[in-house]
């Protein structure tokens, strides 16, 4: 039923031969080759991705948990047996940690409401950082709202680090939950996480971890890391839009009431009295995004079949590449510069605005992306109104970094 | 398309050298435009006198499109009236997002940003000054303009 074939585990990183398993990187962008260098925003998808879903919809479609026959169990098969490979690529303990949502916001709002609002009382702190997504702060700021608790922001230095001792010492008595990034989508900066997990267990702190940005540049194992909540999307490792998982530990999970109501989640209804089903179930109400979770899946077995050290090894080395041949260019400055970074690189160059910047690569058929990066605490803090973020996936080359530089050359010679 | 079709002459020098920028005290209106979507921000302020817009200045930060057609703006609305600025944004609106738009030519400098056709994702850039004229506009109280008063 399900017959993707797994990648052959290649001798050596041979990037061309794992280029051509992304169709769209063929194409020509205003006629040049595209250089696609926007995967932060969302990673493109191989053919087992594509052929996965294609394959759902043609031949399998059908409501899930809730028929006899045929394609409604091949449905359930193909959706549930996407959960099984998560728990198996995330290392999380069981079927039951692991909710299938719309993506990360929707993980961190189930948290926010399902978990925090009960709890807090006026006076409780939640602790953040102050490089986090706006995913990783509105919802906080709304549950705070709602329970007279309050948000505390953790600092950044001018590199865009953010250093264990200053996270650590704003942990208090009050502090219920930390919620920080594994990676920061807007500096590329990676966050001492374990260090931060294992300070705030150790005073009996609840931990979210927003993953959006790291499951597609390294091994997540959450029991390592041995937090409480680990949200992440799937289209950002190369999977579908629309889907995405809530890690939740079990025990919380178990304690937490359903988020949203109506079908899936319930195990019988009488008017007088509703029982919810159990994990996962009881977070999933409605159909979800079945197509969505097969593509999932088909991303899982895609990444599992590559040789990820090597894959990993490749983006550090563009990284290294693209940090150079930047750094190279007069007047540009690259905006976050921690020791500790996935490959990423925002920058900004005097004189060429990054919208302006932006248009001028699309016209090489250089996709990179502008703005703020949903995080204008971080823009506020660098005082700049956007940074333009070229951000790399191991299908990218060095040729394609090199066409990068010579675009923002091109574009200083414009407003020169 | 080519880019030197966007970034003609006059938006590359009306971005490196805005006309018109900077505070206006007092004003009769001041509004502040936003675009969240990159961050463009601006305010517009004038003096009206009578119905005619006596003076106008911006200030703010954007992208090369968006100070540029603030800047163009400020000089092809003063000394118009409040209905003849906002008959011109209708123009510019029309040269900006419709490929049969016609009579350029009478749009004088402001028909520069005519490339901007070609990038729908910067056709805020270039509207945002506009928006926020005419926002200004109509905030503009009449009461406190003592020849209007009368009226
Ligand atoms: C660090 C981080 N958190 C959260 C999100 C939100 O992810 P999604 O839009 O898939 O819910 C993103 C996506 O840009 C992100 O980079």
């Amino acid at each position: 039923m399900n017959n993707i074939a797994l990648a052959a585990r290649p001798a050596s990183f041979d990037v061309d031969a794992l280029r051509r398993q992304f169709p769209v990187l063929s194409r020509l962008v205003r006629g040049k080759p595209l250089v696609y260098l926007d995967n932060a925003a969302s990673a493109q998808r191989p053919n087992a991705v594509i052929d996965a879903v294609n394959d759902y919809e043609r031949h399998h479609h059908a409501n899930i948990h809730r028929g006899v026959h045929t394609l409604s169990q091949e449905a359930t098969a193909l959706y549930e047996s996407a959960r099984d490979k998560m728990v198996d690529f995330i290392h999380a303990r069981s079927r039951n940690e692991i909710i299938f949502v719309r993506g990360t916001t929707e993980a961190i709002n189930l948290v926010a409401q399902s978990y925090a609002r009960p709890l807090l009382q006026p006076g409780d702190e939640i602790l953040i950082t102050h490089l986090e997504h706006h995913a990783n702060i509105v919802p906080w700021q709304m549950v705070c709202e709602q329970t007279g608790a309050t948000l505390v922001v953790a600092p950044i230095d001018a590199r865009g680090e953010v250093h264990f001792d200053a996270v650590a010492a704003l942990m208090s008595p009050r502090t219920r939950l930390l919620a920080c990034a594994h990676v920061s989508n807007a500096l590329g900066t990676v966050l001492p996480v374990r260090r931060l997990i294992a300070a705030a267990r150790a005073r009996g702190i609840v931990t979210l971890i927003d993953g959006a940005q790291a499951v597609s540049h390294m091994d997540v194992d959450v029991q390592a890391l041995d937090c409480d909540f680990y949200a992440f999307s799937g289209h950002k490792m190369y999977g579908p839009t629309g889907v995405g998982v809530l890690y939740g530990r079990e025990q919380l999970l178990e304690r937490m009431p359903p988020w949203q109501s109506g079908g899936e989640m319930i195990l019988s209804v009488t008017f007088a009295k509703t029982t919810y089903n159990g994990l996962p179930n009881k977070f999933e109400a409605g159909t979800p995004n079945i197509s969505g979770v097969v593509g999932l899946g088909a991303a899982l077995d895609f990444l599992q079949g590559l040789d990820r050290e090597a894959a990993h090894a490749h983006e550090t080395a563009l990284l290294e590449r693209a940090s150079a041949a930047l750094s190279r260019i007069p007047e540009l400055r690259i905006v976050g510069t921690a020791p500790d970074k996935a490959s990423l690189v925002s920058f900004v160059v005097a004189g060429v605005h990054p919208h302006d910047l932006g248009t001028i690569l699309d016209e090489d058929g250089i996709a990179i992306r502008t703005g703020h990066h949903c995080a204008m605490p971080v823009m506020e803090f660098f005082a700049l109104p956007a940074t333009a973020r070229a951000s790399f996936a191991f299908y990218n080359t060095f040729e394609e970094i090199d066409r990068l530089a010579a675009g923002v050359e091109r574009a200083r010679k414009i407003f020169a | 398309m080519e880019l030197n079709e966007l970034y003609r002459d006059v938006i590359l020098d009306h971005n490196r050298k805005p006309r018109n920028f900077g505070g206006l005290e007092p004003a009769d209106a001041s509004v502040e435009g936003f675009n969240p979507m990159c961050g463009d921000r601006l305010t517009v302020r004038l003096r009206l006198a009578d119905d005619t817009i006596s003076d106008i200045r911006f200030e703010g930060q954007g992208c090369a499109i968006s100070t540029a057609s603030a800047s163009l703006m400020t000089e092809a609305v003063k000394g118009k009236t409040r209905a003849e600025a906002l008959q011109l944004f209708d123009r510019v609106h029309q040269l900006l997002t419709d490929d049969a738009a016609t009579g350029a030519d009478e749009l004088g400098k402001l028909a520069a940003l005519s490339g901007v056709r070609e990038y729908p994702a910067r056709v805020k850039c270039a509207s945002l000054c506009w928006h926020t004229l005419a926002s200004a506009l109509r905030s503009a109280n009449p009461q406190a303009l003592p020849a209007v008063s009368t009226e």
